[in-house]
């Protein structure tokens, strides 16, 4: 141990830089006890040895990495066979006992949101115990990876050879390299003679997807080249990981908006009245071109028709909430697949992933998509661009069948199972729990709480105009739960006796954003003012490396005529003929920004962790996304 | 009195909506109420005072919610106080020490031995409100303006010292002023809209939740003066009051977006103001207005974006509040939130031993406290929140603040 304490401080911080990118550094993680102390050896073994000298030893980093290192101590002593599922014993009892206590007095709570939220700065031993949580997860994660990338067989031969690296001394990691170094010039010549493979190493997806594949289906017949100086720079960003999402399509930029209308399927039409301040987003006319799509449906070319089906759906909001709307994109998805065959001159990795960027873009053209949607299509084209050459294409496609299945089954439901059991350690009897809107994996907590005969009461807050939270309400009294139902508005009326708040997302952002369904930011304020402790329940795989002030620059609009119409309220037709009037405008907007000193704890599958260490959170998740 | 159980009824069942209208409606029963008490010969006041205090105990008990019915009757019982001692102090002329200002406040003006009519009325006037800068500068050795209530019944109040002269002259009086107080409750709106160009800039964006009249008033002013600037509005459910304010401001041809409640907090970052109505402030600065201000106060704050309230002085309340939320609170019907008939089956009481699975809540009102709230603006100008307990101090006497209690001691 005392040997390597002088190295680790100048190798911490590129753990976080390089330590997962390479598919060897990820694999001499999973031979490890101690992931995090390997993933630093990993680091600094791992890379090709002929970038050595950037990786190794990066000087000025000194003080800041004396600092992160502290993250690194727990982490080490914790024991990572621990599960997901399996609440963790050290963790649970702890927070919650701490979380109880401040509950029943506000003085007490207010403290622990203080703490949570000072985790930013990392210091305080809460954080680095929380912090354990995820980094365990990489090791089983990481075994798997290893196992595929022999599959790949891409000329990289030092998985094997860099495995057994923990405890190093100076002269033992210099022979290793040695290893190395001769090991990857052999599996170069052994690539050389395999000809093409080598050249289109895994183009990882662009966060805009979409975009990107459209332009590569004109340039589709010539199979390789014109595609690999973007692969090149995709796979350049992929290795930085720093490197910063693309910008999102701007909606007042005239000429890409031309651009897009042309290649438009759906050909939605703009709506009146638009507000300035959000020209940047698209707004159409709702409901005008539903018709016409649908008697499109038989003379379809491009698109499959369970696509198809699924963009209607959108668009005409039967399927809504980020979980469902993922699992009914995949799952059409799964079916472009099965009923994929690849056009003869053509290799099934490039065409397939074009053919399933168009029905991405489709999909898009009918509503944006949410972030989890966007990693999901992330997941599933680094799949088929990373499947081996020489396999047939009925191979492939049970392989990525299988892909998307487990998608499916890991980061949404087994995720959502494993949130349900870290939530309901929060709830104790007696407890009044509020939720806003109907977010599906608080309402299987509420499901699951109940099932266990804990006692408890709910408050459903709901907000115009898609009054979600009757559906949920409507539910929950089925099963019997107490409920109270009540309108945004009133929340500072019902939130004197409410213990906790239960949140859903659609996405937490880097800098601890949640990005919801809006009237979370409000009901999140609230709850921070009247000292109630604020729990978001989000999979990890909605976390996104964007970052967001407001709830401005990005979000989504909805149909304005929602607004001059109240449901059930016949008498309110002040808004009737809105349209006409030029100095009205309405504005439905979809989601809001809450900032993370509202929420004081996200649960999530890899635990429960403080808002402000979502980007810790996301450089591990990194890996997993790109290598599972 | 058919009218006053009239009046009570209405208020009972809420067919009058608004502390304007209702302010309005109770002076002018007052009004009424002062002209039909019988005069007797000595203690007139108190006899005016007596059925006033009566009839509103009985108002103020139908709609204890209605603040502004309890600030108007403590107003009436005010004027009678002041018309009483201006009136006393005109019949004894030349006397040091009128029968009602028996306080320690005459120790004051032991250097001045002969005081002129005014100057007594003056001094009488200071025993019914606690001193203040305002007091004291009245208070100077000049007679100087009287105060704006009580100016009716003193410029023509000299010449007369007969008894029942003066009983006559004391009703009338306070009759003049309750008057003068309805024209005040009526010219509220202009006062305050009066003040709007130095609120409100050229390019501002300004957030409203709900309708307020005197909020609507204010931005017409503002537009009236060429300013051109931008209104979002709230909704302000379960109301949708906001939809009426759209349409009208529309049709002064005000730039509108109305956006739903839940999206204040979205929108707040690009608001440079917000201006809100009231439906009672009180004497701790506290605001008691229509339902989903906290939030919006709450937002406000957060973006340090001004929290500035609009409000007539009879919207006032000389009361400290003790939990509103719950106590100058009022739980509607949950039809306005759910369609009726849906989800009556689980409503139902028989169902689960007596208790349903159930419960709609459905608030009319929110608790501002004073701290979220930046800047009040009244008739009389604009105010800290801090400083309403002073302002409140001019308009009621300390003696009225509890009503119920003196009405039962003296009945």
């Amino acid at each position: 141990m005392d040997l390597r304490r002088p190295n680790r401080p100048v190798i911490g911080p590129k753990v976080r830089q390089v330590g997962f990118v390479t598919p060897d550094s990820a694999a001499a993680t999973s031979s490890s006890s101690i992931p995090a102390v390997s993933a630093a050896a990993a680091a600094s073994a791992g890379s090709p040895p002929s970038s050595l000298s950037p990786v190794m030893i990066p000087p000025p980093r000194h003080p800041s990495t004396e600092m992160s290192n502290p993250h690194f101590h727990p982490v080490g002593s914790y024991n990572p066979s621990e599960q997901i599922l399996g609440s963790p014993p050290a963790l649970s009892p702890s927070r919650s006992s701490r979380f109880d206590a401040d509950g029943s007095d506000f003085g007490g709570d207010d403290d622990e949101s203080v703490a949570l939220s000072g985790v930013g700065g990392g210091m305080t031993p809460k954080s680095s115990l929380l912090m354990c949580q995820p980094v365990t997860k990489t090791a089983p994660l990481v075994s798997e990876t290893r196992k595929r990338d022999s599959n790949a067989s891409k000329g990289k031969g030092e998985g094997p050879s860099a495995a057994p690296k923990e405890k190093l001394t100076k002269a033992e990691r210099r022979a290793t390299q040695e290893a190395q170094r001769a090991a990857k010039a052999a599996a170069k010549e052994a690539a050389a003679a395999g000809g093409a493979p080598s050249v289109s190493k895994q183009p990882k997806p662009a966060t805009k997807p979409a975009t990107q594949q459209k332009k590569d289906i004109p340039s589709g017949s010539g199979p390789l080249q014109p595609l690999a100086p973007s692969g090149s720079i995709e796979k350049k960003q992929g290795k930085k990981e720093v490197a910063a999402p693309h910008p999102r399509m701007q909606f007042d930029d005239m000429t890409k908006v031309g651009k897009l209308k042309k290649r438009a399927v759906v050909n939605q039409s703009e709506a009146r009245n638009r507000v300035e301040l959000f020209r940047h987003l698209p707004q159409y006319e709702h409901g005008t071109q539903l018709p016409d799509l649908e008697s499109k449906f038989f003379q379809l070319d491009l698109i499959h028709p369970s696509v198809y089906q699924v963009g209607l759906q959108f668009l005409s909001d039967k399927i809504s909430g980020g979980n469902a709307r993922c699992i009914a994109m995949l799952l059409a998805f799964k079916e472009v697949i099965q009923d994929y065959t690849t056009p003869p001159e053509k290799t099934l990795t490039r065409d397939l992933g074009a053919k399933v960027g168009s029905c991405v873009s489709f999909l898009i053209e009918c509503r944006p998509l949410s972030v989890s949607m966007g990693n999901a299509i992330r997941f599933l084209k680094n799949r088929i661009s990373s499947l081996p050459h020489n396999l047939s294409d009925k191979e492939a496609k049970s392989r990525l069948q299988s892909d998307i299945d487990r998608f499916i089954n890991e980061k949404i439901i087994i995720a959502s199972k494993a949130i349900v059991e870290h939530g309901v350690s929060k709830i104790r009897d007696g407890d009044v729990l509020l939720t806003y809107g109907s977010p599906s994996v608080v309402e299987s907590i509420f499901a699951y709480a109940h099932g266990i005969k804990k006692n408890f009461r709910v408050v459903v807050v709901d907000s115009r105009p898609k009054h979600e939270g009757q559906g949920l309400l409507r539910r929950l009294v089925e099963r019997g739960i107490h409920c109270t139902y009540t309108h945004l508005n009133a929340v500072s009326y019902v939130m004197h006796e409410v213990t906790r708040v239960f949140l859903g997302a659609s996405s937490v952002l880097s800098n601890g954003t949640v990005y919801s369904r809006v009237g979370t930011a409000c009901v999140a304020m609230v709850a921070h003012a009247f000292r109630v402790p604020v729990l978001v329940c989000c999979e990890a795989y909605k976390f996104h490396e964007r970052v967001q002030l407001d709830s401005i620059c990005s979000n989504e609009l909805g149909d304005p005529d929602a607004i001059s119409k109240v449901s059930g309220r016949k008498d309110l037709n002040y808004l009737d003929g809105w349209a006409q009037n030029e100095n009205i405008q309405l504005l439905n907007l979809k989601y809001d920004a809450t900032p993370s000193d509202y929420v004081s704890v996200l649960v999530t599958e890899q635990g429960m962790l403080p808002p402000t260490s979502v980007p810790v959170i996301i450089r591990e998740y990194g890996i997993e996304r790109l290598w599972t | 009195m058919p009218d006053v159980s009239d009046f009570i009824l209405k208020l009972q069942r809420r067919r009058i909506e608004g502390s304007h209208a209702t302010a309005r409606q109770t002076a002018e029963l007052l009004r009424s109420v002062v002209s039909q008490t019988r005069m007797p010969y000595t203690n007139q006041a108190a006899a005016l005072l007596d059925a006033v205090r009566a009839v509103g105990e009985q108002l103020i008990a139908a709609n204890p919610v209605e603040l502004a019915v309890g600030n108007i009757v403590r107003r009436v019982l005010h004027i009678i106080r002041e018309e009483d001692l201006s009136s006393s102090a005109v019949s004894f002329e030349g006397l040091m020490i009128s029968e009602k200002s028996d306080d320690e406040d005459d120790a004051d003006h032991k250097g001045g031995p002969v005081l002129s009519a005014a100057a007594v009325a003056a001094a009488a006037r200071s025993t019914l409100r606690p001193r203040s800068l305002q007091t004291l500068l009245e208070d100077g050795p000049l007679p100087a303006a009287p105060s704006k209530s009580s100016s009716a019944g003193d410029s023509e109040g000299k010449s007369k010292s007969d008894k029942s002269a003066v009983g006559k002259r004391l009703k009338h009086s306070v009759i003049e002023a309750i008057n003068l107080l309805i024209e005040e409750i009526d010219d509220c709106y202009e006062d305050i809209s009066e003040q709007a160009v130095e609120h409100i800039h050229q390019n501002e964006v300004i957030l409203t939740l709900g309708r307020s009249k005197t909020v609507k008033e204010f931005l017409y002013a503002a537009k009236q003066k060429n300013r051109s600037f931008r209104v979002f509005v709230a909704e302000g459910a379960p109301r949708y009051q906001g939809h009426v304010l759209a349409k009208e401001l529309i049709q002064k041809g005000l730039e509108t977006t109305v956006i739903t409640d839940s999206a204040i907090f979205a929108m707040i970052s690009r608001v440079n103001m917000v201006i809100v109505g009231a439906h009672a402030i009180m004497a701790n600065g506290g605001v008691i207005a229509p339902v989903g201000m906290n939030m919006l106060a709450l937002a406000a704050q957060r973006h340090a974006v001004p929290f500035v309230v609009v409000a007539g002085s009879h919207k006032l309340c000389p009361l400290y509040p003790h939990n509103p939320e719950v106590l100058l609170n009022e739980l509607k019907s949950p039809s306005d939130l759910i369609d009726f008939g849906e989800f009556s089956d689980c409503m139902d009481f028989g169902a689960h031993g007596g208790a349903p699975l159930m419960h709609v809540v459905n608030p009319t009102f929110d608790y501002v406290p004073p701290n979220l709230v930046s800047l009040f603006i009244t008739d009389t100008g604009g105010h800290n929140a801090a400083h309403m307990y002073k302002l409140i101090a001019d308009y009621y006497s300390a003696d009225d603040l509890v009503i119920k209690r003196k009405s039962t001691s003296s009945n």
